[in-house]
């Protein structure tokens, strides 16, 4: 007795295992004959051989092959247009706005940039504002943002997580919406006008809605105090990101799009993935069937430069661009499915011959015909 | 050695002259009364109480004691590391990730251990509470186990378990003895005698013992369970104390069961932890397997990769830093320094999933319920002993995979242990009892090859009463021993002769059917029951008993007529050299021939002590073991003296059989490329008969021999540079690919093996006798050792462990003497053999019987290492897929440690979402059938999994999947959008999209691997998807109250939205595999392996006939092809299918033409 309750005893947590019923048991000890028990549950066995895989390459290359081509085909019907407003060039119009950026001025500095649309875009477009060298992946940056302030909870209003740190707290105010994605917010306003050959300008219509998560306006951001309060009254006592020209609760004049619901806001809390990124601006909706969104023509964007992008060397672009049902212009994926379907369709013909050359020296002395 | 024996020889006699007060020793006042004065100072000592620890924490320091245990764990120790520079610098990932896990590992560990500890505890609370009697006061008290102590006098009833170690006083048999069995100590169910001291014998009652006044004085408490030195004083009314030494016959182990008799009364000597059951328990060395090993090195490896890629992206961070801020530049140096380090610090945190806790979890998982598999196996039980397989240590399982070197015992082992009486000798005269007839034992049949002389008639009486007298076998009397039976049948049919060793039963027995019976024991006479029914009556002076070193044993007997003799029996080879008369020759050259035939002899020898004589032998015994010091040495020397001038009276034999399918074993493993070396301290004739009966040597194989008959007539070093010339121009004539085609075997024997061990230690000899000896038999596909010491066992099976190759060695045996070359063995192996349990005991894992041993390796083994081989490969291919996304990913986030997952996939990635089907493909993987595993054995070497190029091959495939995944979600996410809205995706999104890729892909590479689908296998693989993508859709779906983030809200609902994400996953997850799918395939195709070329026949047998059957029949009605089909399917193996297609004449008729049998 006590020498099986001593087999328990095991050194340094390592897992000793004494058979089942240990010691000098004397009864007898008839393992079951159980499937399981005995390692002899019914199996399917599959083997790899050239021959079972022969089929599955085939299908593989006839289907990659004309997905890729599909979405090759989509991605080259979609047009795009991007142009850098940066100004880092002397000849560009934005030069002088990057030069004499200060966080002070009061007067904006406005810079307009023509360009010239080759061919008409149909259907809705969607206007981006596109960053280069801007790591909005930083881990640090990435995680200065207090999801709960942002959700309209008061209690974090009053009291930004630590995360937000340094931009928390602002002369012993809260800041609101605090955290360093909020601050560094991308504050150009961009307009679009079309130079009519006849001489007008016509300002193009920019739709503010829909460019963010429709769950992320809905439910992640809310503001304090609910959908139908005061914002002003109920951002009381904090202050406004030391960045921001305008507080929070002045960001858009429509209620339904103003403090953190505003969705310029929620688009530029959607932190990008790659230093180098572009963001939804705003959609020119489709106006009729007839005429195109944006005729063939003369353009011109005017913007109002509050963005400072040359101390990090970045880049600023306004891109244009129609959208199919697989996004934007991305040839990588139409041009990898066609590579992966042909190679997949010539591994099956090298498979086949080795199976047929292989196979047969292998197996030949069994059954032969 | 001879040099530190001499002196502590010295050292020891100076003790005991000068007064014989030592260190190591103790004195015990039976009864605490006072010795007499003057005789000895009265000195109580102070001794533990009675009490069993056998836990290892108490309440109060549990968690500190537990913890400090756990985290002695190297890599405890790592993730405590990480866990700990989480929480006190600014890390990417919060401390929950590494905490949580390694939180849940020690947990489960501490509760395990402590439930263990309780269970250990209640344990050790019955057994010190249990009652005891005790004498005191001339009375019997009853009192609790733990309060006994040292001197207290014991009365123990039958069947009851000696509460601690006790020196046997008197008993309620008249000699003085008392039966035990050490059932529960050493696994020996036969009744063991004990021994009361003669003066005390008298003592019956309780308060005659009470006033017995004695001291004894012992060594200290040491583990070794047969040895006990000690010496009990008596005092008697002013005289001079009588002093009686004790040894191991006078000491009743703790945990030993009184048996056959009423009661004994008995003195504690050593209690609580100092008996020698609580000694032996404590050290058992831990062996760690060798795959634990290198998955050792992998860690320091990848180890190593981590603080490369560390080292590299913190200089990459400061050049970056340093470029693009020059207010950096202004730093002071050290706040510099300080930077770097705390960046390394932060890089390790993140890249530490490389090296999961959860690995280490699941390989201890993986071993502990996998050895369940071993108990539970059917096949490896055994009816007759009613007991299956033993697993001791369940880190060893996997070792059974690459055994290259197994070294077996032959004894018990090889053979059955079983013995036979087959024939005696007497001078040359050989006798040979008849088998039974009818349950009737026909009369001894004796061939005489000379006429009767008076000189053959007195030898032959003297041989039979020597091998009646010479032996200590028991007369059992009633009917169920589990130990050896034997039925005595003329008169009393309910009795058995009982010994440790089966050969002397046989012994015995094979004279009771020559005639002569040997009754019992009685009060010091031995009766016998000679040919002619009469009783004759020895007194049993002295018995010499057996052991190893000296190989025989001799009985100092009076007969009845006042002669003293000496009967001895043994090995010839200790017999022969103290032999002065007899008829030498002849009975040697029966020995000779019987040991060819592969019969085990003894030789019987006896002399004729005059009184002077005796009483000088007498002399010499007493004083030796009355000695308290190297009294084994003295005895020796004694028995030395004494065992000389011998008249030789005879030989017997006695048959050993082999065990069932020993020889079928033998060359399975021979096929699986094994090694196989018997060691045996049998002699060679014998042992080499019964390698050849075991096919070890085979009819073609030359056997080179390295004998002391050997090295006599040519120098050692001739011997073995012509051996291994031998050796080597073979090798070099036949060249790679014949290597078997002529194999040797070598023969080796004791003594020439320790000459070729000594030539390393004198050093100056030519050459390394060591290396060539290796080297030959390195090249011999069978070794033989005789005439082995166990110690020399021990010694070959280092010796081989520490040659170059470190092949992993399994050692088999089942007998004491195996102990030490199972304990040095890689794998020790125990068989539950009949002389007791202690190899199994000792063991890594025990066997019932040596035929299980083919199923252990090459079925159970081979699985072990397959299935753990790819765990740990797998594992490292799972987290380099997981972490190089994440180190790529450095590049694009300005190096600030950003994890590329959530938090929660970071935690989870190991613990649950790939977990699980790792666990189980590591537990039920079969990639060959265990028939044909069986069948063909020489699959069992094809074992290289953990070599440095399949690791390679595992990493880089790990690598080319990362770098997919992330190039991949990289030119998907380069400055576009992917959905059908305009709307953006933010980094969260990209590491979902990774991640998700990841799982699938890892996932699915095990399921490709996978060539056992058991209904559990479908269940775990899609169910540990599906359960990604419910916890994923979860994690998403609801804004988490206690979070203070809701990085993941929508991001993965967000993602399935997008048709490009979907196209993107399928295309990655494809192009992940395929490499490793190619490889397979075109491996299998190109130049497959035994193991490949194993898993097909069977299942291509039947797909070739059914495609020939489908296409023979495609122009046939459709539902015909269809039926045929199904007949083939079902019936595709068994030959009445094709005597039934023959015997249908249209289907005869087509399938001669198409098919052909599958056996022609």
């Amino acid at each position: 007795m006590m020498a099986s309750s001593y087999n328990a005893k095991d050194e340094d947590g390592h897992i000793t295992v004494t058979g089942p019923g240990g010691g000098a048991v004397l009864r007898s000890k008839k393992p079951e004959n159980t499937a399981f028990k005995q390692q002899r549950l019914p199996a399917w066995q599959p083997i790899l051989t050239a021959g079972t895989v022969l089929p599955a390459f085939f299908i593989i290359g006839l289907l990659f092959i004309p997905i890729g081509i599909g979405l090759f085909v989509t991605s080259n019907n979609i047009k795009e247009f991007e142009i850098d407003y940066t100004g880092a060039d002397t000849s560009s119009p934005c030069f002088n706005c990057s030069q004499n950026f200060s966080w002070n001025s009061t007067s904006p500095c406005t810079c307009t940039v023509p360009f010239y649309l080759e061919q008409p875009y149909e259907s809705n477009v969607y206007v981006y504002y596109g960053l280069s060298n801007f790591y909005q992946n930083h881990r640090r940056y990435v995680k200065s943002r207090d999801d709960s302030q942002l959700n309209g909870n008061l209690k974090s209003l009053r009291e930004p997580s630590k995360e937000c740190e340094p931009y928390a707290y602002h002369n012993n105010k809260p800041i609101a919406p605090c955290g360093a994605i909020a601050n560094s917010m991308f504050n150009d306003t961009l307009e679009l006008f079309y130079n009519d050959p006849n001489g007008t300008s016509v300002k193009i219509l920019l739709g503010t809605t829909g460019i963010a998560w429709w769950t992320d306006k809905h439910v992640k951001f809310g503001n304090p105090g609910g959908v139908d309060s005061n914002l002003s009254a109920v951002f009381q006592g904090t202050t406004k990101p030391l960045n921001w020209r305008r507080p929070v609760y002045e960001l858009d004049s429509d209620q339904s799009n103003n403090g953190f619901v505003n969705e310029d806001f929620i688009v530029w809390m959607r932190t990008a993935a790659l230093p180098t990124f572009r963001k939804l601006y705003r959609i020119i909706g489709k106006s009729s069937q007839m005429v195109p969104t944006l005729p063939r023509g003369n353009y011109t964007l005017e913007v109002v430069y509050n963005y400072p992008v040359r101390s990090f060397e970045g880049r600023k672009r306004m891109i244009l661009s129609t959208i199919s049902w697989m996004g934007g212009k991305n040839p990588f994926l139409g041009i990898a499915y066609i590579t992966v379907g042909s190679v997949c369709f010539f591994l099956g013909v090298v498979l086949l011959v080795i199976h047929h050359k292989c196979g047969n020296r292998n197996n030949g002395a069994e059954i032969s015909n | 050695v001879e040099q530190r024996d001499l002196t502590r020889f010295f050292l020891s006699s100076c003790i005991c002259m000068g007064e014989e007060i030592w260190l190591d020793s103790r004195t015990v006042y039976i009864g605490h009364k006072e010795p007499p004065p003057g005789a000895e100072a009265y000195i109580p000592q102070r001794y533990p109480d009675n009490r069993i620890v056998s836990s290892k924490y108490t309440s109060w320091n549990f968690i500190p004691k537990n913890l400090f245990e756990q985290f002695r764990r190297i890599a405890n120790f790592y993730f405590l590391a990480i866990f700990l520079v989480q929480l006190i610098i600014d890390t990417p990932t919060s401390p929950v990730t590494s905490g949580l896990p390694l939180f849940f590992v020690i947990t489960v560990t501490a509760i395990k251990q402590g439930y263990e500890d309780w269970l250990r505890h209640k344990a050790d609370c019955s057994i010190n509470e249990c009652p005891v009697d005790v004498v005191q006061q001339g009375k019997v008290v009853r009192t609790q186990s733990h309060k006994l102590r040292v001197g207290d006098i014991v009365m123990v009833r039958e069947d009851e378990t000696f509460p601690c170690d006790l020196i046997l006083l008197s008993s309620s048999r008249h000699d003085g003895t008392c039966y035990v069995t050490t059932a529960s100590l050493d696994g020996e169910s036969s009744h063991k005698t004990y021994y009361a001291v003669q003066d005390t014998v008298a003592f019956r009652t309780e308060r005659e013992v009470d006033s017995l006044h004695a001291t004894i004085e012992c060594e200290q408490p040491q583990p070794d369970l047969y040895k006990f030195v000690g010496r009990i004083n008596i005092y008697k009314d002013r005289e001079e104390p009588l002093a009686r030494p004790l040894g191991a016959e006078n000491l009743l182990l703790r945990g030993a069961t009184l048996k056959n008799t009423q009661h004994i009364y008995a003195v504690a000597v050593y209690t609580g932890m100092e008996t020698k059951m609580a000694l032996n328990y404590q050290s058992k060395s831990q062996k760690r397997s060798a795959v634990e090993k290198t998955s050792g090195q992998r860690h320091v490896v990848s180890s190593f990769n981590l603080r490369l890629k560390d080292t590299v992206l913190t200089a990459s961070v400061k050049n970056h830093l340093l470029s693009n801020s020059t207010s950096l530049v202004c730093l002071p140096f050290l706040l510099q320094v300080i930077r770097a380090f705390t960046d390394f610090l932060a890089f390790m945190v993140l890249f530490n999933y490389i090296i999961p806790v959860s690995m280490y979890v699941t390989v201890e998982m993986q071993k502990f319920l996998g050895s369940y598999f071993i108990t539970w196996d059917e096949e490896m039980f055994d009816e007759e002993l009613g007991e299956g397989a033993l697993v001791n240590t369940s880190d060893l399982n996997e070792e059974l995979g690459q055994v290259e070197y197994v070294f077996t015992d032959k004894t018990g082992t090889l053979t059955e242990n079983n013995m036979e009486f087959i024939e005696c000798c007497v001078d040359g005269n050989v006798y040979i009892p008849h088998a039974i007839c009818n349950g009737q034992i026909l009369t001894c049949h004796c061939i005489c090859k000379m006429k009767v002389c008076l000189c053959r008639q007195e030898h032959e009486d003297l041989f039979f009463r020597a091998l009646c007298l010479c032996h200590t076998v028991q007369v059992k009397e009633e009917e169920t021993v589990d130990g050896i039976k034997r039925g005595i049948h003329q008169g009393r049919p309910t009795s058995f002769y009982i010994s440790s060793s089966p050969d002397e039963v046989a012994l015995v027995e094979g004279m009771k059917r020559l005639g002569y019976t040997y009754l019992r024991l009685k009060d010091n006479y031995m009766e016998i029951l000679n040919k002619d029914d009469e009783i004759e009556r020895f007194e049993l002076l002295h018995v010499l008993n057996f052991d190893s070193v000296r190989r025989r044993m001799s009985v100092i007997v009076r007969s009845s007529s006042g002669e003293c003799l000496l009967f001895c029996k043994g090995a010839d080879s200790s017999i022969f050299p103290r032999v002065v008369s007899g008829k030498v020759e002849q009975v040697k050259a029966r020995v000779e021939q019987n040991a060819v035939e592969g019969l085990r002899t003894l030789c019987v020898a006896y002399r004729r002590l005059s009184e002077s004589e005796y009483k000088e032998a007498r002399r010499h015994l007493n004083e030796a073991q009355l000695a308290l010091q190297d009294r084994e040495q003295r005895l020796a020397q004694a028995y030395d003296t004494i065992e000389k001038d011998f008249v030789l009276l005879g030989a017997t034999a006695v048959e050993d059989r082999l065990q069932e399918k020993a020889a079928d074993t033998i060359e399975s493993l021979h096929k699986a490329g094994m090694k196989v070396w018997v060691l045996t301290g049998d002699k060679m004739e014998t042992a080499a008969a019964t390698c050849y009966a075991s096919k070890l040597f085979r009819r073609s194989t030359q056997i080179l021999e390295l004998t002391k008959k050997r090295t006599e007539e040519q120098s050692l070093h001739d011997v073995l540079f012509e051996l291994s010339r031998t050796v080597l121009r073979q090798r070099s004539i036949s060249g790679y690919e014949i290597i078997h085609c002529l194999d040797f075997g070598l023969i080796i024997d004791g003594a020439t093996l320790s000459a070729i061990l000594k030539s390393k230690q004198e050093g100056a000899g030519p050459g390394n006798y060591r290396e060539i000896f290796l080297e030959i038999g390195r090249n011999c596909s069978a070794v033989l050792c005789c005439r082995m010491a166990p110690l020399q066992k021990a010694q070959i099976v280092k010796l081989i462990k520490a040659s170059k190759e470190h092949p992993i060695t399994l050692a088999i045996g089942d007998g004491a003497n195996d102990v030490s070359m199972i304990l040095e063995a890689h794998v020790g192996i125990g068989i539950m053999g009949k002389e007791g349990r202690q190899a199994a005991r000792n063991s890594d894992y025990a066997i019932p019987k040596f035929k299980h041993l083919k199923k252990m390796l090459l079925v159970h083994g081979h699985y072990y290492y397959i299935r753990i081989a790819e765990l740990v490969q797998y594992f490292f291919y799972k987290n380099v897929c997981f972490i190089f996304p994440q180190f790529l990913y450095q590049f694009f986030c300005g190096f600030s440690q950003q994890p590329l997952y959530d938090t929660a996939y970071l935690t989870l990635y190991n613990i649950s979402f790939t977990s699980l089907p790792i666990l189980l493909y590591s537990l039920v993987e079969q990639h060959i059938t265990t028939e044909r595993l069986k069948r063909d054995p020489s699959l069992y070497k094809s074992n290289s999994l953990l070599r440095w190029p399949v690791f390679i091959y595992w990493t880089c495939l790990g690598v080319f999947d990362a770098v997919v995944f992330f190039f991949g979600a990289y030119f998907l996410f380069d400055n576009t959008t992917f959905t059908s809205n305009g709307q953006m995706f933010g980094n969260w999104t990209f590491g979902t999209l990774v991640f998700t890729v990841l799982v699938f892909t890892v996932t699915l590479k095990l399921a490709l691997d996978t060539h056992h689908w058991t209904w559990i296998n479908h269940f775990v693989i899609w169910g540990s998807l599906l359960f990604y993508v419910i916890f994923s859709l979860l994690w998403g779906g609801i804004i988490w109250p206690f979070l203070n983030y809701q990085r993941m809200y929508y991001v993965f609902m967000q993602m399935l939205s997008s048709g490009p994400a979907w196209l993107s996953i399928i295309l990655l997850i494809t192009v992940s595999l395929l490499p490793d799918v190619i490889k397979k395939v075109l491996c299998r195709a190109v130049c497959p392996t035994a193991t490949e070329r194993a898993q097909v026949p069977s299942l291509h047998q039947f797909q070739l006939s059914c495609y020939q059957v489908g296409g023979l029949f495609s122009s046939f009605d459709s539902c015909f092809a269809k039926i045929v089909n199904q007949l083939l399917l079902s019936h595709f193996k068994s030959r009445a299918f094709w005597q039934k297609v023959e015997s249908t004449p249209m289907l005869a008729d087509i399938s001669y033409f198409y098919c052909r049998k599958p056996n022609e």
